[in-house]
Order: structure tokens, then C-alpha cells, then sequence
């Protein structure tokens, strides 16, 4: 698989707190990256210093991150890009920077681009600019179908062999169950999972937030919780006879997450069937649709859902059920966003409020240890995706990411390097915040 | 004697009931029955709004509420102006904003707006200096109909507090409901609404409502009962199976109306689809103050507009009279 093109650096990371569960390890170290690569992990590579201070280091840099803590690189695993073909959404360019700034040393692209990401030269486009950039490692995601039409599979392989490393139709549900049966056989070829978005297009017609009583007191269209569901109960109904790798985007139900439980319960299925959560959904609740009055900044998807999911999945995202967070990053042209609610596009922004978030109202909050933190933003993604990275190990790639846990912050979508503006989180006062990222040992400087 | 602005009205827009307090509703009741007489004047104007601009902004087609705002505003002597759907920039694609940013240039002192959307009047009021009047958002709320069923109820019952309403027809996709919910509650009422489960919404009851599904239940010793307009059907859904099958379950017919209180009344926002949701006999008959309904909605709207005007002048236009 291919790395950013900055040149492999050699970097002494010193004096940080390095917290990474894939070495169970939380204390004070010295992280050395040689040619982009992980060599040492000690509690004190002090000499190294000396020497480099001395001159005589072999271009040895040094980062001191006296007061900060030292992660595996940030893994996003779902993100829309928008390149190519929707740049007045977002580009590589201001999608990258946007995850450098919020922590990130890799997010996967979503394949709903124009065209979409369904044959080889729009992986290799994502792959090839996005390195260039340097920014951030981007991995591009394909789509499960052709066209995202989900009638007949893509070319699976060709894209594997230009660098995609899973597959999915993004915001459009693998809807007939004969598709998602095909492509959960024929992705065992290459052991790359196959991504659902959870949703039964029927059920939730034309709603646009959480069916309940804040939709019934609105007057908006609701989507059931019934709808997430039934789609995961389906699916992993194929899947126990199939196999392969299947993995659900953003769960935001009491009902999927059951049905998740379940079969991972099942020894036979272990570490093959995954999920994902986004901040918003353990944050924030459809009542937001009204506190908000009518803010497009709550129409996402899936919908904010009612207390009683959220506080399922603040006890899955604790107890192990969920996998990775995300942010779901969907941005979109600030017009498209300032309209009535109903005709508003879904989504928001996230790339660069997820740290944040999470650090404050998810780890300062209790819900969540530091150490699950980088497993569900590095080690978790790593995994789920097949991709190298979500450890410090010797021989890791050597991606890190900077965090300060006592930096305030205040969420300013004015500031954001994104071309997307849309956030319900606007004006929220958050401790902790990503403080830089490495990059095979290169520091990332987004804001040149 | 009419309430005065600035004694008990601070808001700059009306776009809900939701959130009014009782002490707001009390006073655009009371200002809308002082409004009432102007009808009966054999020159129907009062110089009140005089110089004020009012704009009605249709973008969905009415033709009761909106021509009942425009009565209104003439007989309270306003410059008013008609946007609607068709045959303005309305349907040329220009967004919400725009059309908010142009209107402001224009320096209206008044906003009515009726849009398909919930929240659209709330995207608007931000944008505009100008007071706005929700005339009905998608299925969200219509605040001068509950306002002027309130009147109508008011006047014949003497009060509202303690009164068993019951609400009957398609719930699920109605604005009247919906304010007509809160009105009520915020004044006291017991309040039922009914209709087909498939036209239920979920937790409607956390609204502070009864829930029936039964019509005859549902209007059993009711002092008020409002049957809503039915749509057979919505977005290329069918909501039920047929309007005979609904007359059928659901029609207020006479025999049915027994069950209700021997001094109920009926009430019905219109338009009406007689021998679906509504027997003849029922919506003709002695019981109904259906056109009673319409001639204080003018009232009310005349209510609304002076609240939000902010003109301190008298019944007459009179400074202090």
C-alpha cells in the first residue's frame, strides 16, 4: 500500500505521555522514528537528544511534547471528501488540511464522489493527490456497486489493486439483500469488510429527523428507529451463513445495538462484524431539532435520536460493543445549508470538533478512559479497516498525533479549514484539543 | 376597551402557540373580541395599521386564510401586498434567504407566510426586521386557527379552562392540531384527540392530550368537538383505504353525535369534505359554528397584526384615545 509522499523522516518524539492500548501502555516515553518508521519506544532516548543537539544527531529532529500526550495516528473512518466532483463542498486539499488540524493522520474517503469511486482511476486520483498534499493519509473507500446504484457489484478487485481498502455505498443502503449477500462472499477474495449504511429507505421515506415525540410535536417527517434495525438484523442474518467482514456505519439505535451484540457474542463471527458512532449521536438528542429552532445544523443521518438510544450507545461505546468513532464528516456549500429544514441536505461537518468533543464530554466526562479513546480513534479504525497504523509498536508506521488536555477551546465554524460550516456545536467550550500530527515521522504543517 | 401593546405583547413575531403564555393568548382573545364589532360598522375600516406595509408571502395555495388576512389588514387600513407561489420569484428558484433579504429592502413592518415547511417562518423571522406571522408551516402549527377556534369556543362557552375538547381526523399531518393542542392545554382544557392509528403520531399523549381511537369514544360527553379535513392521500401514500371505508369508521354523523353533550358544538377548520369526514346534516346542522369560525378568524388576524405592529393608538387610530 502506498504511504504520503512527504519523504520518510527521522524524529525524536520526547517527554510526552504515550498513551497506547495496543502495548497496554500509558506512562512517560520516548517514541524515535527512523525513516518513517517506529524503531524505539523507551523511557528515555535522552542521548539521542544530546547528540542531535550536538550536531552530530544524522539530521535527527527532535518534537518536544513535554505536557502533551502521544497517540497512534488519529484514524477517521468515515468521511465525505467530495473530490472529485463536488469541490464547491469540500476538497482534498481543504478536507485533508481540516483532518490535520482536528488530529487526524488518516481518514477514509467515502466513494460517492462524481464520478463515483467505483473503478480504479478515481482510487488512484484520491491516493495519488492526497499524498502529494501530505496532509493526511487518505484511504479511499469503493463502492460495493456500480454507479452506487446497487444493482451489480463493482470491480472490487481492480480497485484493491489501485489501494482501496473497503467497500460501501456510502449514504445509499445496500438494499437488496441479494447484493449485500454477493458482496459479503465475493469481498472475502481480498479480506476487506464490506461498510453498510443501516437504513431502509421505505421506512424512513421522507423523514428528516428521528421518528418520536419531538417529530410529532414539530410536524416533521419522522424515520423510525425500526428502519436502522431491521436493515442490521438482515444483514447479519446473511452474514452468519456467508462470512466475510461486515462492518455497520454510525449505529444510533437501541435495536441495532442488540442486534451487534448478538452476534459478536458468537465465536464463531469474532472481530468480523464492527460498528461505528459519531460524537453527535452520543451528544446530542432530536430535542436539539427544536432547541435549535429548525437549524439544518441537526439534520443529519442518521437523525438525532431520542435519549433512550443515546444513552445505549454512551453504554456500548464503554462496555467494548462499538469499535471506532467517527465524525461522519459530510460538508456541504454553506448555501446549501442555510434552507428550510425539510429541503436542507443531511449532514454536517466534523473533522475538526471530534477531538475535542470526545476528549471533553466523553474522557473529562468519565464515559470513557483516555486509553479507550485512542483505541476507539486509532487502534479500533486500524483494525476495522485492515489499514497499518493504531500502534506505537517498533515497526509501526510512525504516525502520531499530539493531543494537550488542558488546552479550552471554542467551537468558531468560522475557524474551521473545511469548506463546510454546518455544525450544531457551534459556540460549545470544550477542554482538550489535538495539539499537531507526525507523519512517517515528518511533522504535518497544515496551516503553510 | 382594547389592550394596549406593550402591556403584556413583547414578542416581534407570532410563529407558534407553542411557548405563548396564558396572559398572551387571554390578551389576543380579548383584543380580537374588541376587533369583532368593526364587521358590524356600516363602514368596515379602522385607520389603526394606517401607513404600515404588510406582506403576504403564499407559498402554498390557500384561499380562506389568506384572503381572511387580507380582510384584515384592509379594514385595518395597512398597504398590504400579495406574494404567491405562482406568478412571482417565488417559484423561480430564488432560496428562503433571498427572498427574505429582498423583502427586508423593502422595509415591510409585517410578514404573513404560509409554507409547506416546518420552521420556514422561523428561518425568516431571523432574517428580518420586520414582525412575522406564521400562517401555517407544513404540519408544525397554525397559531391564527387555534386562536380563532379558541374565540369561537370562548364565546359560546364563556371560558375554556375545564372544557372536554376532542380533536378527530387525520392527526399525524395536521398544523391545526398541533396548535389547537397547545392553546388549549396552556388554558385549562381536557383535550382528546382521535382519529385511524395509521394517522396517529407516536407520543402524541407527551403533548398533554387523551388519545382515542374510537370516533364515538373519543367525543363521548364532549363539550367541543373539531373534526380535521382528511386527505385520502399524501406524497403518493395512501393513508387509508377509501374515503367510504372512512366515513364509514370515522364520519361524524348525527347518530353518532349523540354521544356527545346536548349543547356540544362542532367545529371545523375548513376546507371541508362532506360525507368523508363530515355528514351534511352534521356540518349544516344546528350544532355547527363552522361559519362562526370564519368570521372571527378576521378578528383575530386584526388582533395579531395590531400586537405586532406596535401601534399604541386607540380602537380609532386616535393617540391615547
Amino acid at each position: 500500500m502506498s504511504g504520503p509522499a512527504t519523504l520518510p523522516g527521522t524524529l525524536l518524539v520526547r517527554g510526552g505521555r504515550v498513551v497506547d492500548p495496543s502495548q497496554d501502555l500509558d506512562a512517560r516515553r520516548d517514541v524515535l522514528i527512523e525513516n518513517g518508521v517506529v524503531t524505539q519506544i523507551e523511557e528515555s532516548l535522552e542521548e539521542l537528544a544530546r547528540e542531535a543537539g550536538a550536531g552530530d544527531g544524522g539530521g535527527l529532529e527532535v518534537l518536544d511534547a513535554t505536557g502533551k500526550v502521544v497517540t497512534p495516528g488519529l484514524i477517521d473512518l468515515r468521511t465525505h471528501l467530495r473530490e472529485p466532483g463536488y469541490e464547491w463542498k469540500e476538497t482534498l486539499v481543504t478536507g485533508t488540511r481540516a483532518a490535520a488540524a482536528g488530529g487526524f493522520t488518516a481518514v477514509a474517503a467515502l466513494p460517492d464522489t462524481q464520478p463515483a469511486c467505483d473503478h480504479r482511476s478515481v482510487v488512484e486520483h484520491v491516493l495519488k493527490e492526497s499524498a502529494r498534499l501530505g496532509y493526511a493519509q487518505v484511504w479511499p473507500l469503493g463502492a460495493v456497486s456500480k454507479g452506487l446504484r446497487g444493482e451489480e457489484l463493482a470491480e472490487m478487485g481492480e480497485m484493491v489493486a489501485a489501494g482501496a481498502i473497503a467497500f460501501t455505498d456510502a449514504e445509499t443502503p445496500i438494499r437488496h439483500p441479494e447484493l449485500m449477500r454477493r458482496a459479503l462472499l465475493y469481498s472475502q477474495h481480498f479480506d476487506v469488510p464490506v461498510i453498510q449504511h443501516p437504513e431502509d429507505s421505505e421506512l424512513s421515506g421522507d423523514g428528516v429527523m428521528h421518528e418520536g415525540e419531538e417529530s410529532t410535536r414539530l410536524g416533521l417527517p419522522g424515520m423510525p428507529a425500526a428502519s436502522e434495525e431491521i436493515v442490521v438484523a438482515r444483514d447479519l442474518i446473511l452474514h452468519r451463513e456467508t462470512g466475510g467482514r461486515y462492518h455497520v456505519a454510525r449505529v444510533s439505535t437501541v435495536g441495532a445495538l442488540r442486534r451487534l451484540r448478538e452476534a459478536r457474542q458468537d465465536s464463531h463471527r469474532a472481530g468480523t462484524v464492527t460498528c461505528d458512532v459519531t460524537p453527535h449521536h452520543l451528544l446530542l438528542t432530536d430535542r436539539e431539532v427544536r432547541e435549535q429552532e429548525f437549524s439544518t445544523a441537526t439534520k443529519v443521518r442518521p437523525p438525532l435520536r431520542s435519549e433512550e438510544h443515546r444513552q445505549a450507545l454512551l453504554e456500548a461505546l464503554a462496555d467494548g460493543t462499538v469499535d471506532a468513532l467517527t465524525s461522519d464528516h459530510a460538508p456541504h456549500h454553506p448555501d446549501e445549508k442555510d434552507v428550510e429544514l425539510s429541503v436542507a441536505p443531511f449532514g454536517i461537518v466534523g473533522l475538526e470538533t471530534l477531538v475535542s468533543l470526545a476528549l471533553d464530554r466523553l474522557v473529562r466526562a468519565g464515559v470513557i478512559s483516555l486509553s479507550r479513546f485512542v483505541e476507539l480513534l486509532s487502534t479500533g479504525p486500524a483494525r476495522v479497516l485492515g489499514v497499518p497504523g493504531g500502534s506505537l509498536a517498533p515497526g509501526s508506521p510512525g504516525d502520531l498525533t499530539l493531543l494537550d488536555l488542558e488546552r479550552a477551546v471554542t467551537v468558531d465554524p468560522k475557524r474551521f479549514r473545511s469548506k463546510g460550516r454546518s455544525t450544531p456545536f457551534a459556540g460549545w467550550k470544550l477542554t482538550g484539543a489535538p495539539a499537531g500530527t507526525v507523519i512517517a515521522g515528518r511533522p504535518v504543517r497544515f496551516d503553510a | 376597551m382594547r389592550p394596549q401593546p406593550g402591556h403584556g405583547w413583547h414578542r416581534k413575531d407570532l410563529l407558534g402557540i407553542e411557548g405563548l403564555t396564558r396572559e398572551e393568548i387571554e390578551l389576543i382573545l380579548d383584543t380580537a373580541e374588541s376587533f369583532r364589532e368593526v364587521a358590524d360598522r356600516p363602514v368596515k375600516k379602522v385607520p389603526t395599521l394606517r401607513g404600515k406595509t404588510v406582506i403576504n408571502l403564499f407559498f402554498e395555495a390557500s384561499t380562506r386564510t389568506r384572503s381572511s388576512f387580507e380582510i384584515a389588514e384592509k379594514r385595518l387600513s395597512a398597504d398590504s401586498l400579495n406574494f404567491s407561489s405562482s406568478g412571482s420569484a417565488l417559484t423561480k428558484g430564488e432560496s428562503l434567504v433571498d427572498t427574505a433579504l429582498n423583502l427586508q429592502a423593502m422595509a415591510p413592518d409585517l410578514v404573513v407566510i404560509r409554507h409547506g415547511h416546518p420552521g420556514a417562518p422561523h428561518l425568516l423571522a431571523k432574517r428580518l426586521k420586520a414582525g412575522v406571522i406564521n400562517a401555517g408551516d407544513g404540519a408544525h402549527e397554525h397559531p391564527t386557527q387555534a386562536l380563532l377556534d379558541a374565540l369561537t369556543i370562548r364565546r359560546h362557552k364563556q371560558r375554556i379552562e375545564g372544557l372536554k375538547i376532542t380533536i378527530f381526523g387525520d392527526i399525524e399531518h395536521s398544523r391545526v392540531v398541533r396548535s389547537n393542542i397547545h392553546l388549549l392545554t396552556a388554558l385549562g382544557a381536557d383535550v382528546t384527540v382521535g382519529g385511524p392509528r395509521t394517522l396517529m403520531p407516536p407520543f402524541v399523549e407527551r403533548l398533554g392530550v387523551g388519545v382515542a381511537y374510537d370516533l364515538e369514544e373519543a367525543i363521548a360527553d364532549a363539550d367541543v368537538v373539531m373534526i380535521l379535513r382528511i386527505q385520502l392521500e399524501r406524497q403518493g401514500r395512501m393513508l387509508f383505504p377509501s374515503r367510504e371505508e372512512y366515513f364509514e369508521l370515522f364520519g361524524l354523523t348525527a347518530e353518532r353525535l349523540e354521544r356527545a353533550k346536548e349543547d356540544v358544538i362542532i367545529l371545523h377548520p375548513g376546507p371541508m369534505n362532506r360525507g368523508v369526514e363530515i355528514a351534511s346534516e352534521v356540518a349544516d346542522g344546528p350544532y355547527s359554528v363552522i361559519l362562526e369560525q370564519v368570521a372571527n378568524g378576521v378578528a383575530v388576524r386584526m388582533a395579531v397584526l395590531y400586537l405586532l405592529s406596535g401601534i399604541h393608538d386607540g380602537p380609532d387610530g386616535e393617540e391615547g384615545a
